[in-house]
């Protein structure tokens, strides 16, 4: 298949074409390549090389367009219940830094009992099949090459058939996964033998394909009522799943804690959670640190998450984090749209490269509360263990509601979370292994009798079949479709009227879903805001409509409101007239031209207009204007009559004239511009002035209609000034030359 | 679990002397102690997923493992491996791997799997 290129769109179809044929190469997990970097003159050191292709942040265009990336793989979960649509955000996620892409599975495959195939429509997420795994991996493999960075695919082996979800991830070039049984006893209420039985033999797997394992243990906090409560707990749990991978072969390198942030301001969020992050990783430092965002304390206002998120990535620079997460600040009141992965992306980014080799400047205290605070966690998790093993085990632990409990170990509150040893989903479903128990393939755990075949225990027991589809991919039996009515060519013909045609509309998850966003003010009670929102909704036309955020500014001066709805038109992309394109120089081009050929401007309002803020703008230093690259300017002042302009150009042997009009009745902006140039004709110097027009009515087109050499409109920037100046000068010094 | 108040400070009697090191050490001891019986757990037992994983690996869709092991289960036969159930027939009766999971799962051969089986134990 082709390259992808940056300007043209990934093309569904292309991914989708002959797929049963198509094969990846990779297998295992990727680190990112990490040391120092210099960039504009800067120096990174928790940092790793830039990518090819990419969205740098915002701020980047004053900073010669530089994207700094932190030395952690840096994670993005998608999973909107469309895997085509999930495709075109895992490539905008690309760009912005994700290079561990997590696919979230829909509602319930965890009590499916066998694996989904095809490619049906999911709940908030996608039904993990081959199809769209390997659909999805296929669209990675492009992706990769495109940023120049290698991504981790990841999704989750639990559930009632965790083992064949690992095999399939093995077999498709998952990179990574969750597994974790003690999520399934607790949360998914899967009876707890099989649950380890199960985990055994995936983990097996897991450790054959090198992929990164990461544990559930964060899901306790989610659910305690109290989190930081849990942080005992939480030891306890790392501490039985990383144990009982590494024991089942899982190089430690590769066995990730799932470690988040208990709490969240208001409470002092760093005192509860960096005595937390550091007792964490004293413990298991041979592990690393999947850190993830906190998601329990998340209400609908994203910029209350996004600061709990800074918050939680200082604690990330702070202690360590091998893998960063990030949580969409949307999470709080819907599936995830695509403009919320992206912003937590950018959070991520700017915050850890923002807090860049942080500890070189200052160090965490081995006294005091931090020491204390730390060692207290950890001898309340020792001594959880103690009583664990006292009980009788795990199992019987589980049983009498150990786990989950809102009180911090040893306070118990009576309330955790309690499952029976032959109870839950696949209850009394193992079976024992009889002596002659053979199974002919690798990486399989456990009891496994190939000396009955004459093989010796250093052989591989598929050797007994030729190789099973992990030594020979091409053994892998490829299902495509198995419902006719509910599948990804139907979804794409519903579509298809907007895919690469002149039709377009807002989205925030699927193609065409016609949703948008209206953040509203009121000056009133909260109550009567909310159904003054929806009315606002109705009479935009809008349908569907949600309030998706509220918060009270004052209980009767005034509320915000936010709300969601879909729209019902589309717009025809060719009847858009399209401003025309500025091409820009760098600001080092600019400026170092500038320098070798000083530029002077003479600058004013023309004419009888008093509206001088534009003009500013574009020629102050403090906002960027022309001043920030080395062209010196004299400012007439407002309403300058336009005979004055020329006049005071002669006088200081200016270059340039920018005469801003933003009066446009009876076209007098038009009637300025070619008094202006008539004038300079009359004076002889035409040929030696740039004349430049500007104002929110004044279009390129119009200008050089009235003889400017250009004209700029709305939302000018003085790069784009400054860059066609120097493009002119430079043509008019050849001229002369 | 019953209510009960904090009593951290009477419980870590024992444990407030060790150093850090040392209590890591003791974490980790106690680590190992909860999950060995559950990796004994894993090392003698099977279920249908872990078989039908086994099938895939060998070759066979989801769909098929399915159907083989359900079967294999009905006849308690699980408990040979349904891997191994699959090679047996396969070596027995000259049938490819694939031949022999497809023809079982149509309910072929399942007398004969009893019949070896219960001749070897």
């Amino acid at each position: 298949m082709d390259k992808l290129k940056p300007n043209i769109k990934l093309d569904i179809h292309n991914i989708l074409k002959d797929l049963d044929k198509y094969q990846t190469k990779k297998r295992g997990w990727v680190w990112r390549k990490q040391g120092d970097v210099e960039l504009r003159g800067f120096t990174y050191k928790q940092a790793s090389p830039s990518l090819k292709n990419f969205v740098p942040l915002p701020s980047s265009s004053s900073l010669g367009g530089i994207d700094p990336q932190p030395d952690c793989v840096v994670t993005t979960e998608i999973a909107s219940g469309r895997f085509e649509d999930d495709i075109r955000r895992m490539r905008m996620a690309a760009y912005h830094g994700a290079d561990h892409v997590m696919v979230i599975r829909t509602a319930g495959q965890s009590h499916f009992d066998g694996l989904l195939e095809g490619t049906p429509q999911g709940v908030g997420g996608i039904p993990v099949t081959r199809k769209q795994l390997r659909a999805q991996r296929r669209a990675l493999d492009l992706i990769e090459e495109e940023v120049g960075r290698p991504i981790n695919y990841h999704s989750y082996v639990s559930g009632v058939a965790g083992p064949e979800i690992a095999v399939l991830f093995t077999e498709e070039g998952v990179n990574g996964a969750h597994q974790d049984p003690q999520y399934n006893v607790l949360y998914r209420n899967i009876n707890m033998i099989r649950s380890f039985v199960d985990a055994a033999e995936s983990k097996k797997v897991l450790a054959y394909a090198n992929m990164a394992q990461i544990d559930g243990a964060h899901n306790a906090n989610a659910t305690a009522r109290d989190a930081w409560k849990v942080m005992p707990e939480l030891l306890v749990q790392h501490a039985i799943n990383s144990v009982f991978s590494e024991k089942i072969g899982i190089k430690p390198e590769n066995i990730a804690l799932s470690t988040v942030p208990p709490a969240a301001s208001p409470t002092p969020d760093l005192k509860l959670n960096l005595p937390y992050a550091v007792a964490l990783r004293e413990f298991f430092d041979k592990y690393k640190m999947r850190a993830q965002m906190n998601t329990k304390y998340m209400d609908s206002s994203t910029r209350e998450a996004t600061v709990t998120h800074v918050l939680n990535l200082l604690v990330s620079r702070l202690t360590s984090a091998d893998i960063q997460s990030t949580i969409t600040p949307d999470e709080g009141r819907n599936v995830p749209w695509h403009i919320y992965n992206i912003e937590a992306l950018d959070t991520a980014k700017q915050a850890l490269v923002g807090m860049d080799d942080i500890l070189s400047m200052l160090e965490l205290k081995n006294d005091g509360y931090l020491y204390n605070k730390k060692r207290e966690i950890q001898e309340r998790a020792v001594l959880m263990m103690e009583e664990i093993i006292e009980m009788g085990g795990y199992f019987k632990a589980v049983e009498a509601g150990m786990f989950v409990d809102s009180g911090e170990y040893p306070e118990r509150n009576g309330d955790g979370i309690s499952r029976e040893i032959d109870g839950g989903v696949g209850k009394n479903s193992v079976i024992a292994r009889d002596e002659d128990y053979m199974a002919p393939v690798t990486a399989h755990y456990g009891y496994n009798n190939i000396e009955q075949y004459s093989l010796g225990g250093n052989q591989n027991p598929s050797d007994l079949i030729d190789g099973s589809t992990f030594e020979k991919p091409e053994k892998i039996q490829f299902i495509d479709e198995l419902d006719e009515t509910d599948n990804v060519y139907l979804r794409l013909e519903e579509t298809d009227k907007y895919r690469n045609s002149k039709w377009l509309k807002p989205e925030v998850e699927w193609l065409a879903d016609g949703t948008v966003t209206v953040d509203l003010f009121f000056p009133i009670e909260q109550k009567i805001a909310q159904e003054a929102a929806i009315l606002v909704g109705k009479n935009m036309n809008l349908r569907d409509i949600e309030v998706i955020h509220k918060e009270v500014l004052h209980p009767s001066e005034g509320t915000r409101v936010q709300i969601k709805g879909k729209v019902d038109f589309d717009i025809d992309i060719s009847t858009l007239k399209l401003p025309e394109e500025v091409e820009t120089l760098s600001e080092e081009e600019v400026i170092s031209y500038v320098k070798k050929n000083p530029i002077k401007v003479i600058a004013g309002t023309g004419g009888s207009d008093e509206h001088s803020v534009g003009i500013r703008e574009v020629l102050d230093i403090k906002h960027g204007g022309v001043e920030k690259f080395g062209i010196k300017y004299t400012y007439l002042g407002t309403s300058v009559p336009i005979e004055k302009f020329i006049d005071a150009a002669i006088e200081m042997d200016a270059q340039c004239i920018m005469m801003s009009t933003i009066i446009s009745h009876d076209d007098v902006h038009y009637k300025n511009m070619e008094k202006l140039h008539n004038y300079a004709i009359e004076k002889g110097v035409r040929d030696k002035l740039i004349l430049l027009a500007g104002g929110t009515q004044v279009t390129p087109e119009i200008a050089r209609k009235y003889k400017m050499d250009q004209g700029f409109g709305r939302g000018t920037k003085g790069i784009q000034i400054a860059s066609f100046l120097v493009k002119q000068h430079k043509a008019m010094k050849a001229h002369e030359d | 679990m019953k209510e009960r108040n904090d009593d951290f400070e009477k419980r870590r009697e024992h444990i407030k002397k060790m150093s850090d090191s040392e209590l890591k050490s003791y974490f980790y001891e106690l680590s190992e102690k909860l999950v060995d019986p559950l990796l004994d757990l894993g090392y003698k037992y099977t279920s249908k997923s872990v078989e039908r994983s086994v099938l895939l690996r060998m070759g066979f869709s989801s769909v098929e493992a399915k159907a083989i092991v359900d079967i294999l289960n009905e006849h308690n036969l699980l408990r040979k491996g349904a891997g191994h159930c699959v090679y047996k027939v396969a070596a027995d009766k000259n049938l490819s791997i694939r031949d022999s999971g497809i023809k079982i799962s149509e309910g072929d051969f399942i007398d004969y799997l009893l019949e070896v089986f219960n001749k070897n134990g």
